[in-house]
């Protein structure tokens, strides 16, 4: 029987691997936007395991306001990414030094 | 439902304002409004402030509690929408000048604010959500306001991916005590989290506390400051310096008390450790810094370490501190980023600090003006910046954490080194300093305007201690 306890591993798993592609991600700035996008559907999982468990609706609700975020977002991110590369003629994660942190 | 509207009223109207002005804004003539969009902006910012400053006391709980107006809210959204405007005021000249003054940064401005408002009156995660990300989304806009320039879309670019990646550590912080307290409502939070906590629930608090350091920049979760800082705009960086942090500190302040204020002794060790962290690194890290944005941004890291203590003590009399602290902060940053904005040599901005030595030659009463803004940050009696840092050392002795207090006076000692090096370089430095003369009269306006509440503030600080304690006791009971 698959109860709340697998939907809660699998969504840390796919958390954690969300945060590790943004960390240890040295080639593209596309996958770090695909590792954002990673971790918040790591957090849909959870909020829909948990509102079943529940049996309360609010979860789902909160996973339609993330989704359209990060709908949003992922726009937003894309958006600057392209003026970024008109300007760089790159987006190498490691041609993004031009201010050193 | 009908009560409900009439909470929200203000934010929705700002809203509405900020959506007519986009379709003008792209239906008529796009840039050639910018300028009066700018002045309108502002004059509705101020509007809205008055308003909402001058409401009655008591506390206005919406849609079932999601969204609370009480007193602690109304201070903080009175902080970020006068500071939103007092920066759109300043950043038109230097705008115009660069080519820079699009019809949309005012508005998202507006968007942002309105974000920020949602954020400090959240009484549920998703209000919370929502009205972060409303803020964050325009500022990661406005951060690469400058298409053209390499610095600033590299600066969006590193806030958008460090910002979504601190939204999504919130994020799955809100997921976690959604499921542990079976509730998004921080009134039903606060009840499950008494006493035994589940661990999932401080689980949950540690990634939203993650989180949100992230926005306020504190250290650990510090590093995209810098960068951001020095690449935006100018008048995008001051920005960044004043209404964001008073959100997000007062956000902090609204789920540590209003959802978690049955387990002080929880974050309290978060709240600690953030503030020791956020100290000694902004104080150190700034030492070495010749780039006046680079070291306002290890500034504004220490000021939030300092923020941060005055809300680990736990207290009323604490998150009153951090109010204060955090009105002040803004205050002075304001004015100093006037200053910084009017730094220019032959038309084109300068921010080397080197730049300075012997500026008060040549402009003796800006140079004076300066010099009480660094004190004043600096935290030097008897100006008002002393008092923001003695009521949160205040705060947190009273709150036993004396041991905070004491490391709180060692970093402020520290981190008035650099301060003091910049008054050296104005008044004893080498050679005369080439920085055009004159500038615009707004700045001048509100640098000396800023300086002058720095020292008339010592005799009563303008009553905002009566209003920020009148805010803390709505938040903290």
């Amino acid at each position: 029987m698959i109860g709340l306890e697998h939907y809660l591993i699998v969504a840390a798993t796919l958390f954690v691997i969300g945060i590790f592609g943004i960390f240890l991600n040295r080639k593209n700035v596309i996958i770090l936007l695909m590792s954002i996008e990673l971790m918040l559907l790591a957090v849909n999982i959870n909020l829909v395991a948990f509102s079943a468990y529940l049996g309360d609706l609010t979860g789902q609700v909160f996973t339609l306001f993330v989704l359209t975020v990060a709908a949003a977002e992922a726009a937003i991110g894309l958006a600057i990414l392209v003026c970024f590369f008109r300007n760089r003629g790159t987006i190498d994660v490691e041609d993004v030094n031009v201010m050193k942190g | 439902m009908g009560a409900d509207l009439n909470i929200i009223l203000p934010e929705i109207l700002l809203s509405v304002f900020a959506m007519l002005g986009l379709l003008v804004g792209a239906y008529g003539g796009k840039d050639k409004w910018a300028p009066m969009f700018v002045w309108a902006t502002s004059a509705v910012l101020v509007a809205t402030a008055a308003w909402i400053g001058l409401q009655g006391a008591g506390t206005a709980r919406a849609f079932d509690g999601m969204f609370v107006d009480d007193g602690f809210a109304r201070f903080a959204k009175v902080t970020i929408l006068l500071s939103a405007a007092a920066i759109l005021l300043m950043s038109e000249g230097y705008m115009a000048r660069r080519d820079l003054l699009r019809f949309e940064y005012p508005l998202l401005i507006v968007l942002a604010s309105v974000g920020m408002m949602v954020m400090v009156s959240a009484g549920d995660l998703i209000a919370l959500y929502m009205g972060l990300e409303l803020q964050s989304l325009s500022l990661y806009v406005v951060a690469a306001l400058r298409r053209d320039s390499v610095k600033s879309t590299e600066a969006g670019l590193k806030y958008f991916v460090l910002g979504a990646l601190s939204s999504g550590l919130l994020l799955y912080g809100a997921s976690l005590v959604y499921g542990f307290a079976g509730t998004t409502l921080f009134s039903g939070i606060i009840e499950a989290a008494q006493g035994e906590t589940p661990v999932g629930l401080l689980f949950g608090l540690a990634f939203i506390c993650a989180g949100l350091a992230f926005k306020v920049s504190a250290a650990p979760f510090h590093m995209w400051t810098p960068d951001v800082y020095e690449g935006s705009p100018t008048p995008v960086t001051a920005f960044f310096a004043t209404a964001p942090k008073v959100a997000a500190m007062g956000l902090f302040a609204r789920v540590v008390h209003d959802a978690f204020g049955g387990v002080v002794g929880d974050w309290q060790q978060i709240l600690a450790v953030l503030s020791v962290a956020s100290m000694f690194l902004g104080a150190v890290a700034a030492i070495g810094q010749r780039n006046i944005k680079r070291l306002m941004a290890y500034s504004s890291i220490a000021h939030m370490g300092y923020a941060l203590m005055g809300l680990a003590a736990g207290t009323a009399q604490g998150v009153e501190s951090m109010l204060i602290y955090m009105a002040i902060y803004v205050t002075m940053n304001v004015g100093t980023f006037a200053f910084i904005l009017s730094m220019e040599k032959d038309g084109a901005p300068v921010v080397e600090i080197d730049a300075l030595s012997l500026y008060s030659k040549r402009e003796p009463m800006k140079a004076l003006a300066m010099l009480v803004l660094l004190f004043s940050l600096a935290g030097v009696p008897p100006l008002v910046g002393f008092f923001a840092k003695y009521s949160v050392l205040l705060a947190a002795v009273e709150a036993n954490l004396v041991w905070l207090a004491i490391l709180g006076v060692i970093a402020s000692v520290i981190g008035a080194f650099y301060y003091l090096r910049i008054v050296y370089l104005m008044y004893f430095g080498a050679e005369e300093s080439e920085l055009d003369k004159g500038g615009s009269g707004v700045l001048w306006g509100f640098l000396v305007a800023s300086a002058a509440a720095m020292v008339l503030g010592v005799i009563n600080l303008f009553g905002v201690e009566g209003a920020a304690a009148a805010a803390a006791a709505t938040l903290v009971n």
